[in-house]
C-alpha cells in the first residue's frame, strides 16, 4: 500500500465521520505532529551525523559511549537540554528574547510544506512552491536579529548584524540560481519540477548554466544556514557564540535544531531542483536501466541525495577556515551575483532556443 | 531611551562601543583580557589587561636555590618549557663557570628543537582554529603527541619536562630515543606537506592573513618584538645565529626572514622554522658523542657576587634571564625577559583600523602564551 492511498483513506474516513471543519482541523493536527516528529528525528540524526563526520575527518572516534556506537548520545543530549532551566537573563527584552527561538523554529517548520519527500508524499503542493520556500526562508533572519538585539549583549548584537547582512545578500544568489531551474522547467511547482526530470536530472541536462547554478546554490545555501566557512554569525573564535550567546537550555536547543533542520531543507531543495528529488536516476531511452533504477524506492532516492548534499556541506565546515565579513560580502556582491545574473541570461537564451534536452 | 541596565551603550558622542574580549574567551588562548573599542566591525583600539594568571614566579625564584628555581620557569611558557629551563641553566652555568660536556650540549639542542616543533605544531593548529578551521588543530595534535611520547620516555614528563640541570641534563637519553626521534622526523616530513596542502594553500586562509596585522621593520624593533613575529617583518634577531649557545654554531641552518610584515609572513616564518628544526635534529641525532651527560658540580651552588644574563631563542622569540647574585645560595633578584610580553604590546599597533575577525587571526599569528606574558 503506497503512502498516497493511505493518506486518501485517512482523508476520506475523517470526512465521512466528522464535520468537514473538524476533519480539516484534525488533519492539520496530524500533519503538525508528523512534522514535529520529523524534526526530532532529523535533529537527532543530523547532529549525530555531524559529530561522526567531524570525528572521522579529525582522527577521532566521536561519541561512542551511549548505546551502540554512541548512537544514543544525541538522545541523552536532548534530554539534558530539556530538563535544563530555560533561563532568561536580567535586563533582556523578555518578549523578544523568548519569541526569537520560536520564530526561528516555526520558519523551519513552515518551509517543510512544499518539499516532496517521496513519490506522493508532500504536505502542500502549492503552485508557487519554489517562491514560497524562497520567501519563507528569509523570515528566519528576523528571529536571529530579534535574538541578537533582545539579548542585550554586544557579542549577540554583532553576531546578529553579521547574520543579517549575510543572509540578505546571499538570498539573492540563492534565488537567482533557483530561478535557473524555474526557467528550464517553466513552473514554480515542486511536483512539476520533479516530473520534468524524469528523463534526466537538471544538473546533467541543463547544460553549463545548471552546473553554475548548482555550485552557486550550494555556496549560498551554506551561507544562508550560517555554516562554516560562512558561520560569522556564530564565529566561536571571535564572538564566543554570536547571536545565541545568552541562550541556554531548550531555547538554545531550538536554535540548534533550527540550524540543522535548515541544512536539511536547503539540501532537500537543492536535491529537488538539481538532482531530481525523489526521481530515480534515468538516462534518456535506456529502458532496461531505467526500470532497474525504478526498483529503488523513491524515498531512498530523495533522502540519499539530500544526505549526500548534507555531507558535502559538513565537509565544507570541517575543512575551510572562516571568511571575514568584508570578504564574505565582496564574494557575494562582486562574484556570485554578477555570475548568477549572467547565468540567468544564458539559461534564458538556452530555454528560448530550446537547446536543452 | 537610555536605561541604566542597557549594556549595549556607545561611547557618548561616537558610534564606538567598548567590548571585553576575555578573560574567558575561546580565542585568547588563556586568561588574557582585551578591552577593545570597536566602531561596528572595525577595531579602533586594543588595550590588553594582564594579571589574571600572575603567579609571581620571579619573586618565588628569590627563595629557591639555583638548582630549584629552574623548574618554576617550565610554568612560564609551558609550550617551550625545555627552552625556558635551558635559558636558566645557561645563566647559572655562566655564573658558576661550569663547562657543559659535549654530549649534554647535543642532547640539549636536540631537545630544544623537538620542543620548538611541538610548540609550532600547536601554534599551527590554533592559528587555523582562530581563523575558523577546526580540523588542523587535531592534525597538529597528532604530531605533538608523538613528541610528547618521546619526551616522556627520556624525561619522564610530557609537558613540564624539568630535564635541564646546571651542568648538563638530568638523565642520559633513553636507549630508544634516537630511533623514535628519527621515526618522528620521517613521519613529520610527510605530514608537513599535508599542512601546506590543507591550510597554507587555502585561498580563504591566505586572504584572511595577507595584508592584516602589518608591522614595519622599524616598528617591530621599537616595540621589542622578537622571534618569528619580528622575523616576519625582516628583523634579523635569531639568538641562535647572533649569540650562539651550545652547539648551534656547528649546525647548518637558515634564519628565516620574510619582509612582508603581515600575518601571512609570520605564518610562513613559523612553517619554515619547522623544516629548519627538523634539519637541525637530523644533523645532530646520529652524531651525539659519548661521554658524560652532566658535569660534576657541587651539591650547593653559590655563584659569586655579580649580575649574569643569558638568552635563548624560544619558539616565541628571545627569552632573557637576568640574575643578580649576592653570593648566597639563592638569587637576590631574577628578571625574565619574556618574548610574549613584547609581542603582545605590538598588538594594538597591528590591528588598529582592521576588522574584529582580523584581531583574532593576528593574535593567533603572534602565538601568545598567556602564562609567559603574565609571570
Amino acid at each position: 500500500m503506497s503512502f498516497e492511498t493511505l493518506a486518501n483513506w485517512v482523508h476520506n474516513w475523517l470526512y465521512e465521520t466528522l464535520h468537514p471543519t473538524v476533519a480539516l482541523l484534525v488533519e492539520f493536527a496530524i500533519v503538525g505532529v508528523l512534522i514535529i516528529g520529523l524534526f526530532a528525528v532529523l535533529g537527532l540524526v543530523l547532529v549525530m551525523m555531524e559529530r561522526k563526520v567531524s570525528s572521522w575527518m579529525q582522527l577521532r572516534l566521536g561519541p561512542n559511549r551511549i548505546g551502540p556506537w554512541g548512537w544514543f548520545q544525541t538522545v541523552a543530549d536532548t534530554l539534558k537540554l530539556i530538563v535544563k532551566e530555560g533561563m532568561t537573563p536580567n535586563n533582556v527584552d523578555k518578549l523578544l528574547f523568548n519569541m526569537a527561538p520560536m520564530l526561528v523554529i516555526v520558519v523551519s517548520m513552515v518551509i517543510m510544506a512544499p518539499i516532496m519527500f517521496a513519490k506522493g508524499i508532500q504536505i502542500w503542493d502549492i503552485n508557487i512552491g519554489v517562491l514560497f520556500v524562497a520567501a519563507v526562508s528569509s523570515l528566519s533572519i528576523i528571529g536571529v536579529l530579534m535574538a541578537g538585539w533582545a539579548s542585550n549583549n554586544k557579542y549577540s548584537l554583532l553576531g546578529a548584524m553579521r547574520s543579517g547582512a549575510q543572509i540578505v545578500s546571499y538570498e539573492l544568489s540563492a534565488g537567482l540560481s533557483i530561478l535557473v531551474i524555474v526557467v528550464l522547467t517553466g513552473s514554480l511547482k515542486m511536483s512539476d519540477i520533479v516530473m520534468a526530470q524524469a528523463d534526466g536530472w537538471w544538473l546533467f541536462k541543463g547544460h553549463v548554466p545548471a552546473i553554475i547554478a548548482f555550485v552557486i546554490f550550494i555556496i549560498a545555501a551554506t551561507a544562508e544556514t550560517n555554516r562554516a566557512p560562512f558561520d560569522l554569525a556564530e564565529a566561536e573564535s571571535e564572538l564566543t557564540a554570536g547571536f545565541h550567546t545568552e541562550y541556554s537550555g531548550m531555547k538554545f536547543a531550538l536554535f540548534f535544531l533550527a540550524e540543522y533542520v535548515n541544512i536539511f531543507v536547503v539540501c532537500a531543495i537543492g536535491a529537488t531542483l538539481f538532482l531530481g528529488g525523489w526521481m530515480p536516476f534515468h538516462i534518456g531511452n535506456w529502458e532496461g536501466f531505467n526500470h532497474v533504477m525504478d526498483y529503488i524506492p523513491s524515498s531512498v532516492w530523495f533522502f540519499g541525495k539530500t544526505f549526500l548534499l548534507i555531507f558535502v556541506i559538513m565537509w565544507f565546515r570541517w575543512t575551510f577556515p572562516r571568511l571575514r565579513i568584508d570578504q564574505l560580502l565582496s564574494l557575494e556582491w562582486k562574484y556570485l551575483l554578477p555570475i548568477s545574473m549572467f547565468n540567468i541570461l544564458l539559461v534564458t537564451i538556452i530555454a528560448l532556443a530550446g537547446w536543452h534536452f | 531611551m537610555y536605561r541604566e541596565t542597557d549594556i549595549i551603550q556607545t561611547i557618548p558622542g561616537t558610534d564606538e562601543m567598548v567590548i571585553n574580549v576575555g578573560p574567558q574567551h575561546p580565542s585568547t588562548h588563556g586568561v588574557l583580557h582585551l578591552v577593545i573599542t570597536i566602531d561596528g566591525e572595525t577595531v579602533k583600539k586594543v588595550e590588553p589587561h594582564l594579571g589574571y594568571i600572575h603567579r609571581s614566579i620571579e619573586k618565588m625564584c628569590e627563595s629557591l636555590s639555583y638548582r630549584q628555581f629552574i623548574y618554576t620557569t617550565s610554568r612560564m611558557d609551558y609550550l617551550s618549557a625545555h627552552i625556558n629551563n635551558h635559558a636558566c641553566a645557561l645563566a647559572v652555568e655562566q655564573a658558576m663557570g661550569i663547562e657543559v660536556p659535549l654530549r649534554a650540549q647535543y642532547i640539549r639542542v636536540v631537545m630544544d628543537e623537538l620542543t620548538r616543533i611541538a610548540s609550532h605544531c600547536l601554534w599551527w593548529g590554533s592559528v587555523a582554529m582562530d581563523c575558523g578551521a577546526v580540523t588542523p588543530f587535531f592534525l597538529a595534535f597528532r604530531e605533538r603527541e608523538m613528541i610528547n611520547t618521546i619526551m616522556e620516555e627520556t624525561c619522564g614528563a610530557r609537558l613540564t619536562m624539568n630535564y635541564m640541570v646546571p651542568g648538563g641534563v638530568m638523565f642520559d637519553l633513553h636507549p630508544n630515543f634516537q630511533r623514535d626521534a628519527k621515526a618522528f622526523l620521517a613521519h613529520f616530513r610527510s605530514k608537513i606537506d599535508e599542512y601546506d596542502e590543507l591550510v597554507t594553500g587555502n585561498i580563504i586562509f591566505q586572504n584572511r592573513l595577507k595584508g592584516t596585522g602589518f608591522i614595519s621593520k622599524a616598528d617591530a624593533i621599537s616595540y621589542g618584538c622578537t622571534g618569528p613575529t619580528a622575523r616576519g617583518s625582516g628583523v634579523s634577531c635569531d639568538v641562535r645565529k647572533w649569540y650562539p649557545y651550545e652547539v648551534y654554531q656547528q649546525v647548518q641552518f637558515d634564519e628565516i626572514l620574510e619582509t612582508a610584515g603581515d600575518s601571512y609572513a609570520r605564518y610562513l616564518v613559523r612553517l619554515a622554522e619547522l623544516r629548519q628544526s627538523m634539519s637541525i635534529i637530523e644533523q645532530l641525532i646520529d652524531n651525539i658523542p659519548t661521554g658524560d651527560f652532566q658535569a660534576k658540580t657541587k651539591a650547593v651552588l653559590k655563584p659569586p657576587k655579580g649580575e649574569f644574563y643569558s638568552r635563548v631563542e624560544t619558539a616565541r622569540g628571545e627569552l632573557g634571564v637576568y640574575i643578580v647574585s649576592e653570593g648566597g645560595t639563592t638569587p637576590y633578584r631574577i628578571k625574565f625577559r619574556s618574548p610574549g610580553f613584547s609581542n603582545l604590546s605590538a598588538l594594538d599597533h597591528m590591528v588598529r583600523g582592521q576588522k574584529l575577525g582580523d584581531l583574532v587571526a593576528v593574535m593567533g599569528t603572534l602565538d601568545l602564551v598567556i602564562p609567559d606574558i603574565d609571570r
